[in-house]
């Protein structure tokens, strides 16, 4: 791989929001574009911004201005910095190395086979057993004497894009199995992806039927003959034909559609519309222009949220996956869901809808079980879906993304039934982009053997859990599944709101200068360490000879306040204490003098600006006041990626 | 005139209730002269009580004999009502509709009511002007209390005592008074102790087509800058409205007469406009309908969340006049009796850590509203449902709140206070079986002789049980200025009103309790290993 590696002094970092700008040094390296604010007060650490190559979405050079050259970088993650390089040659330089860095041809130049983090091998082959599909069909009672193993796909034959495990009704046959693939596109045939124990209900999924205006296929019916067979509690199966009902029609004329409820007996077809992978990607864009002008008033905020229909598509997606769990709970009906490939919309709603049918898909380990299944291995197009390598720009859609949002809205409903916070959802989208593991990388599990990333890369979810306190959500109460087995959210619009530590992640003049989550999260880290302790001092009064004390509550609380390090990530920075307020309090009295001209001249600008600058990243270097030392300066934003870098 | 001549039907039995997201309960309906209750009769299940200057409108429907009554409640909550009985029905629902109209002020329920509690504190006595001014005598000798307003003839909205720069004598108060609106000169809102800045509201000046100026008004606001420092006048309105003013009689200071003043406008709504934004509001969250795009236009349209903006910024506008460039600042609209307390309430919840404990929070009410002359009667008799058309209603003490919770919300720590608290004052400045938010005026509540005839809602909440209630566990003294976001992005809407019936609040109350477990039992434990160490210590020592 080249290595490139060059600084560039005297570059402004403006801020998003505001018309503040903060000055520093860029520098450019194999793997990472570095900002580091100038030092100019000793008593603060500089700010420090790490952006991954991966994650850089777009490069924009804008024209010239009398105070340098604008070099806008906008990323996968939403964060979008502006910078002012004061030569147009040295931005230059910095806009075609970049260019040249962002848009990998191969998966070998992916961060992936060169991160590093100093692990052992066999750590790294721990860390890709953490996950074991085979395992998980097991808990949900599969095989079992109505469905089987099936090898067909052993060696990829029948569909390249599946897994080579696959698990179908005991009464279909290979060439049953071997006809319905033939039948549909890309060969992805009705397979089993959840089982609901209870009223022993399938969740089956497979892409559109090539049925044309009028083709039929028998083993394709013997196929969803053998689904509604395998389940004694209804008799018949739902279709769920995730697309617009246009849209399906649409595809008839190029000799796909949909199933002929003439022609199969004993189902029940029904459209959902959620809207296609351009609609949704067009749709995210929108959202993302409207929510990042400057100076937004509250009308066109929510004109502007209206008309990008985001929410509006994150709604048809919760509704579909809703419409699922209600047919296999509370109907006991089995369910086969398809789109177009079957690996995005059905992807989002399989999996959402077991999100809300199964609890333990609410857990840490569960959910990425859940990802593992309903994305990775049924072949859900993460290569082509997150642009990783530099492909047709129609292929990038934000589906994953939009299937964690699902899961977001479902987290604020329903704060209790979450093992996890939406710093796991976070971090997992983070990772998604970067590139850093390899659980993402490409668009199936063939091409994703053929890249042996299994020898040559590490898996996300042994770091995750590696660091699961840190993903813990607080309120999270493990009864709350037998009392709430299946989650039923509300649908009424309402209810849908606005993500905003996603797409404004790194602007933190927008976010709670609190964080009621992190301080929680503390005290109910605190509270396992604390009675740790009283375990040990009861021990050694009992050496010697003294029987514990009763309370006494004139003692004071704050001296033995143990405060552990948190992640430095994310929108998660704010003030701990006081004295970290306090800290605060200093820096941004040094600030006052800069605002005394703007006070009046543009009074909006100011107060959203006041706000900014206090907020600024500031926090960061806070952090280090409590024993995070062992991590370097550095430390700032993907502090996945700081830690392998120093 | 005798309740019992309102209610033909005083009681129905197999009535049955409907609420949304809690069990149906069947039982006795009562009428009394103030409530509507709906009692099983039976052990350990929960009776309604419904205070009638609650309901806001009703809605009657029948099918056969049986009849129904639709009660939509100024706090935003709808109930059914199954009534066995068109006769029964039609008299409840005529009883109810005269019950929850009567403008007769000595028939208010607070006049009647009983304390069931123990008063340790009289809330009437917590807040009195004398007790705060003292406070302002220890950071500062500059400012006097004047009683110039004693017999309220100066002003009528103010109350008698109220505190003027030492210098300005009580006569020039008077003629300053004549060419404010409604009487209401300039006055210390706010003093910052950091700086010595203070904030001022008043009415607007009477300047009219023709320009009029009054010398005394100059030199009382004059008298409160610091030699060659220049002040802000933050004028609530914009130009256009200020400008159309003037041909009423209003207006605002010219940069000639207050050469040392820079006038600022901004854009809060009058009254009218708030009420009707309420309305559209209350009207998009009852909506059924499950097309995004309907609610989220329907948001946009009632123009309510841009209300909120606009006073947040106008509020960290004045702030940081005073915080951050060092100036005096007067706030005024037009009448000066709603928007201006609202950027002056909420520029101290900014400024003033006092202010952002439960007592101090209740000083604020006190001061800059109650006292203030902020006519709570009249902008709370209607709420989001009635049918009647507004006279003088506007939730504009509902948008204090609401700004209030933004902020909150943005610095969950820094208020010892929980929502709930900001819930209950909308919920009794509405309907209250306290005198607090009786009257539109000091002078109305000392006529009708509040302190002595009704209970004060201070004293209901600083009894240690509702304190405790009200707190916010996470509350950590912050002694900072915070800037809250006003991005829209940062703006959400109030679930715990204006959502609060709309769902099953169980989840999120069970994590709220959860999150409280964990606070507390932190802080348990700290206790206990204290005691230990102690006690190991002494252990040692003696070893």
């Amino acid at each position: 791989m080249k290595y490139i590696q060059s600084s560039v002094e005297q570059v402004r970092l403006l801020e998003r929001f505001s018309n503040k700008s903060t000055s520093g040094t860029l520098h450019l390296t194999a793997t990472h574009l570095i900002f580091v604010e100038s030092n100019n007060a000793a008593t603060t650490a500089a700010q420090e911004i790490w952006i991954l190559h991966h994650h850089i979405a777009s490069v924009e050079k804008l024209s010239l201005t009398t105070s340098g050259c604008p070099l806008v970088i906008q990323c996968r993650n939403f964060r979008v910095v502006h910078f002012v390089v004061q030569r147009e040659r040295d931005c230059h330089d910095i806009y075609s190395s970049l260019l040249r860095l962002l848009r990998p041809v191969s998966y070998d130049e992916l961060y992936a086979f060169s991160y590093n983090p100093k692990q052992n091998e066999q750590q790294r082959e721990e860390g890709w057993q953490l996950i074991d599909l085979g395992a998980e069909f097991e808990r949900m009672g599969v095989p079992c004497d109505r469905w089987q193993l099936t090898d067909v796909n052993r060696d990829y034959k029948i569909c390249e894009t599946y897994p080579r495990d696959l698990y179908v009704p005991i009464t279909a046959s290979k060439p049953i199995i071997v006809g319905s693939s033939k039948f549909r596109s890309k060969g992805r045939f009705p397979v089993l992806t959840y089982f609901y124990q209870e009223k022993k209900a399938a969740v089956c999924r497979c892409s559109q039927p090539l049925s044309g205006f009028s083709a039929r296929c028998l083993e394709d019916e013997s196929m969803l003959q053998a689904i509604s067979k395998a389940n004694h509690n209804s008799r018949f199966v739902y279709v769920m034909d995730t697309r617009p009902k246009l849209n399906a029609m649409a595809n008839r004329a190029a000799g796909k559609g949909y199933e002929n409820e003439d022609n199969y007996s004993n189902i029940r077809f029904q459209f959902v519309g959620i809207e296609n992978i351009h609609v949704m990607r067009t749709s995210l864009q929108k959202l993302l222009e409207v929510v990042g002008s400057r100076f937004l008033s509250v009308n066109d905020y929510l004109l502007g949220l209206e008309s990008c229909g985001w929410l509006r598509h994150v709604k048809a997606v919760v509704d579909a996956a809703i419409f699922l769990t209600k047919a296999v709970t509370v109907e006991g009906a089995s369910v086969l869901v398809h789109c177009s490939d079957g690996w995005d919309r059905t992807a989002q709603v399989c999996s959402l809808g077991a999100l809300l049918m199964d609890p333990y898909y609410r857990t840490i380990k569960g959910f990425m079980v859940l990802i593992e299944k309903d994305w990775i291995s049924f072949g859900h197009k993460f290569a082509d879906r997150c642009d990783q390598l530099d492909g047709d720009p129609k292929e990038v859609s934000p589906v994953f993304t939009q299937f964690l949002e699902c899961v977001w809205q479902l987290t604020e409903q329903f704060p209790q039934a979450f093992e996890f916070s939406e710093w796991l959802l976070l971090q997992i989208h983070e990772h998604v982009h970067s590139c850093q593991y390899g659980n993402f990388l490409a668009n199936n599990q063939r091409q994703r053997e053929e890249l042996q990333l299994g020898d040559r890369t590490h898996s996300l979810w042994a770091f995750l859990l590696r660091e699961q306190q840190n993903y813990l959500n607080p309120a999270y109460c493990p009864t709350y599944a037998d009392t709430h087995p299946v989650l039923e959210p509300s649908t009424l619009p309402c209810h849908f709101k606005f993500w905003r530590n996603m797409y404004h992640q790194f602007d933190r003049s927008m976010h709670p200068r609190q964080s009621v989550l992190k301080n929680v999260l503390t005290l109910k880290e605190s509270n396992c360490k604390l009675e740790d302790t009283i375990k040990d001092l009861e021990a050694r009064l009992q050496k010697h000879g003294i029987s514990p004390p009763t309370p006494d509550p004139q003692a004071s609380p704050r001296d033995q306040r143990i405060l552990p390090t948190r992640p430095h990530s994310l929108i998660l920075e704010a003030p701990l204490s006081r004295k970290e307020a306090q800290r605060q309090q200093e820096e941004e009295e040094e600030e006052v003098g800069e605002e005394v001209t703007e006070c009046c001249s543009d009074t909006e600008r100011t107060v959203e600006g006041s706000s900014g600058t206090e907020r600024k990243e500031s926090y960061s270097d806070l952090q280090g006041t409590y024993g995070a030392k062992a991590e370097p300066a550095v430390v700032s934003l993907e502090f996945g990626v700081a830690r392998m870098t120093c | 005139m005798e309740f019992a001549e309102l209610i033909k039907t005083p009681r129905v039995d197999g009535v049955v209730l409907r609420r949304p997201f809690l069990p149906t309960v069947e039982g006795t309906l009562c009428l009394t002269g103030h409530h509507l209750i709906l009692s099983s009769r039976q052990d350990n299940t929960e009776e309604l009580w419904l205070l009638h200057a609650n309901i806001d409108a009703i809605e009657k429907r029948f099918v056969g004999s049986l009849g129904t009554i639709i009660v939509k409640c100024k706090d935003l909550r709808v109930i059914q009502l199954d009534i066995p009985g068109m006769e029964e029905c039609l008299n409840i629902a005529s009883s109810i509709e005269v019950l929850s109209t009567l403008d007769s002020v000595s028939l208010m329920y607070p006049l009647f009511y009983r304390p069931m509690f123990q008063v340790i504190e009289d809330g009437w006595k917590s807040f009195l002007p004398e007790d705060a001014f003292k406070d302002l005598e220890s950071m500062t000798e500059e400012w006097r209390l004047s009683d110039v307003n004693k017999d309220y003839s100066v002003c009528s909205s103010y109350p008698p005592l109220v505190a003027v720069p030492k210098d300005v004598d009580d006569d020039t108060l008077r003629k300053a008074a004549a060419f404010r609106h409604g009487g209401r000169f300039p006055v210390l809102s706010y003093y910052h102790k950091k700086n010595g800045m203070v904030m001022m509201r008043s009415g607007q000046p009477l300047t009219g087509t023709n320009g009029r100026r009054c010398k005394e008004d100059e030199k009382l606001i004059n008298a409160t800058l610091r030699a060659g420092k220049r002040g802000y006048i933050i004028d609530t309105r914009t130009v256009s409205v200020a400008q159309q003013a003037k041909a009423r009689g209003g207006g605002f200071e010219s940069e000639a007469n207050y050469p040392q003043w820079r006038r600022i406008h901004k854009a809060i709504e009058r009254s009218s406009i708030l009420q009707e934004s309420l309305i559209k509001l209350v009207e998009a969250c009852n909506d059924q309908s499950h097309s995004m795009d309907r609610w989220l236009s329907k948001l946009e349209a009632s123009n309510w969340q841009t209300h909120v903006k606009e006073i947040l910024t106008t509020a960290c506008l004045a702030a940081q006049c005073i915080d951050r460039e060092g100036a005096s600042v007067l706030v005024h609209g037009t009448e000066g009796t709603d928007s201006t307390l609202q950027v002056t309430s909420l520029a101290q919840i900014i400024l003033d850590p006092a202010c952002r404990t439960i007592q101090g929070f209740q000083a604020l009410v006190e001061r800059e509203w109650l006292q203030a002359g902020h006519p709570f009667q009249q902008r709370c008799s209607q709420s989001a449902y009635s049918n009647s058309k507004p006279r003088c209603e506007a939730p504009v003490f509902l948008l204090f709140l609401d700004c209030v919770w933004q902020i909150l919300r943005q610095f969950p720590c820094s208020f010892q206070f929980s929502q709930h608290f900001l819930v209950l004052l909308f919920e009794h400045t509405y309907a209250s079986q306290f005198g607090t938010f009786m009257g539109n005026s000091a002078s109305e509540r000392s006529k009708l002789n509040l302190s002595q005839k009704t209970v004060s809602l201070w004293s209901w909440v600083n009894r240690p049980q509702e304190v405790e209630r009200l707190s916010n566990p996470l509350y950590e003294a912050n002694c900072l200025v915070i800037w809250p976001s006003v991005a829209p992005q940062s703006l959400l809407l109030w679930e715990g009103v204006f959502l609060r019936w709309k769902r099953s609040s169980r989840c999120l109350d069970e994590a709220y309790d959860e999150m409280v477990h964990i606070i507390q039992y932190n802080k348990e434990l700290q206790n206990k290993v204290n005691n230990l160490r102690r006690q190991l210590g002494a252990g040692e020592q003696e070893d």
